[in-house]
């Protein structure tokens, strides 16, 4: 572990702020989302409580907090309740890693990278374990699809970054973000960028690739016996998800804080995460959800080969450069 | 694979540019959609242009409503004017079709472009004569039937409705 930018106490009153941030903004999020999407399809979305409708979250969440905490009797009663706070909890650890600016972060680890993307794969313990507890065939199928598609899309999410890691000679997230400063790793690294971008959706399970819910199918897939606290833990979980994965996107691939001078590291942080989240969310509005035959024939006969020969070719590159 | 990236990437800027067309949905309590004189809402029972009640309970509308919803029951005036004696519609089977204004002979039961009826109590749901009953023409401004057709009330004997010709006396041979 390297030297902390902040104090002791400081990293920890900066730990409890950052989740207090994702925590919110998740929540902000399931509004945000909402209007963007309403934007998209020609209308206003949820536009009543308060300026702009914001007051929405409120609503629901004093709607989803009031309603009963139920486990059916038919389910798996401790792994039920345990499954929704595991994506919870994962997907916040994983916002240890995250550098939002070259002082502010709680944890700059020399395997930061590893750790998001352990962080991220354990929250399929968590649609999995739901889909299973619930003891029920729609959860069951959600489950199982969920898992195939961890398991296919996890391989070339972690070989699409080692291209970047290839390139900065770090696992840290900070080292990875200062090998930025002349050329941003979109440029240099465009199909590790493409890549990682599908396997994000994927792993945060939102559409298109959404199987594991596939509510026209599936009726709400692995949450289908979820309601009430445990279902919001599943949303907030994913909300998480998405924001972490922008996190990601943004400090590995468009150099993180880096950005000209006039505003500081954390806000060209926050802007270019923000631009992502929009464009995830433009994703939703636009691209259908494929068919789960096709989701694992792009995974392995288009992702894979492809992640392979950005890796093959910037190692190649990578060691041209140190010869020459 | 090339084209269907391609298709997608399409796809994805047809969706961004939508981000600058108008809403299609109306901002409803505040922004009311026009509603058509002929809509089919809220039934109303009519009166003529004299202000006298047009029903003259002839139960037509009642056979033709194909939920039930309508019950009346047909009463005589001094003046030999037939009007129902009550006249109750249950809005919470009516289907709005709009069968009893097509079968009503004299105009009087009319559908308004009004559907705002909502009701916390089931019960409120049925309308009585005297919540159906409005003092205007509705649709049909100038028409009256005991002027218009040939029955005897008192006031007007036979053969003085309008376009009426005076009865043919059947006992006589005269031309």
């Amino acid at each position: 572990m390297s030297e902390t930018g902040l104090s002791e106490m400081g990293t920890i009153g900066f730990g409890l702020l950052v989740l207090l941030a994702a925590v919110g903004g998740a929540a902000f999020l399931t509004w945000f989302e909402r209007r963007l999407l309403g934007i998209w399809q020609d209308r206003p979305g949820p536009n009543r409580l308060g300026p702009f409708g914001v007051f929405q979250v409120l609503a629901d969440m004093l709607k989803l907090l009031t309603k009963d905490d139920w486990v059916p009797p038919f389910a798996d009663k401790v792994v039920f309740v345990f499954a929704p706070a595991t994506i919870v909890v994962a997907m916040m650890l994983g916002f240890a890693v995250v550098p939002f600016s070259s002082e502010l972060y709680i944890l700059d680890v020399n395997i930061g990278l590893l750790f998001f993307l352990g962080m991220t794969s354990l929250a399929v313990y968590s649609v999995l374990l739901g889909g299973l507890a619930s003891n029920n065939k729609y959860a069951l199928l959600g489950g199982l699809r969920s898992a195939a598609q961890m398991v296919s899309y996890e391989v070339f999410m972690g070989l699409s970054l080692m291209g970047v890691v290839m390139l900065s000679g770090s696992f840290s997230l900070q080292d990875i973000v200062r090998a930025q400063q002349d050329l941003w790793f979109c440029f240099s690294q465009i199909l590790g960028l493409y890549v990682f971008i599908i396997a994000g959706i994927a792993e945060s399970h939102r559409l298109p690739f959404d199987l594991p819910e596939a509510e026209h199918e599936l009726t709400a897939g692995f949450h289908t016996e979820y309601g009430g606290m445990k279902f919001a833990m599943f949303m907030l979980g994913e909300y998480l998800g998405l924001i972490l994965i922008s996190c990601m996107i943004t400090t590995l691939f468009f150099g993180g804080w880096l950005g000209p001078d006039f505003l500081p590291g954390v806000v060209w942080f926050l802007l270019k995460t923000g631009f992502f989240i929009c464009f995830f969310i433009l994703l939703r509005a636009a691209i259908p959800r494929p068919r789960y035959d096709q989701l694992m024939s792009l995974g392995w006969k288009y992702m894979l080969p492809l992640t392979l020969i950005n890796l093959a070719g910037t190692g190649a590159i990578a060691l041209w450069m140190q010869g020459g | 694979m090339l084209k269907s990236l391609l298709s997608q990437l399409q796809t994805i800027w047809t969706i961004l540019q939508h981000s600058f067309t108008p809403f299609e949905t109306v901002q409803y309590p505040e922004q009311r959609p026009y509603l058509a004189p002929r809509y089919r809402g809220r039934i109303v029972l009519t009166k003529d242009p004299d202000g006298e009640e047009r029903c003259v309970a002839c139960n037509l509308c009642a056979v033709a409503c194909p939920v039930d919803c309508i019950a009346l029951q047909q009463g005589v005036k001094e003046d030999g004017r037939w009007y129902p004696e009550f006249f109750r519609i249950n809005f919470s089977r009516c289907i709005m079709c709009g069968m009893c204004e097509e079968a009503c002979p004299t105009n009087a039961i009319q559908l308004t472009p009004d559907f705002e009826m909502c009701e916390y109590d089931r019960q409120n749901m049925v309308y009585e004569k005297e919540h159906l009953q409005i003092e205007g023409t509705g649709k049909y401004h100038t028409y009256n039937f005991y002027r218009t057709c040939g029955l005897q009330i008192a006031g007007k004997d036979k053969g003085e409705a309008r376009n009426e010709a005076a009865p043919i006396d059947v006992k006589s041979l005269l031309p």
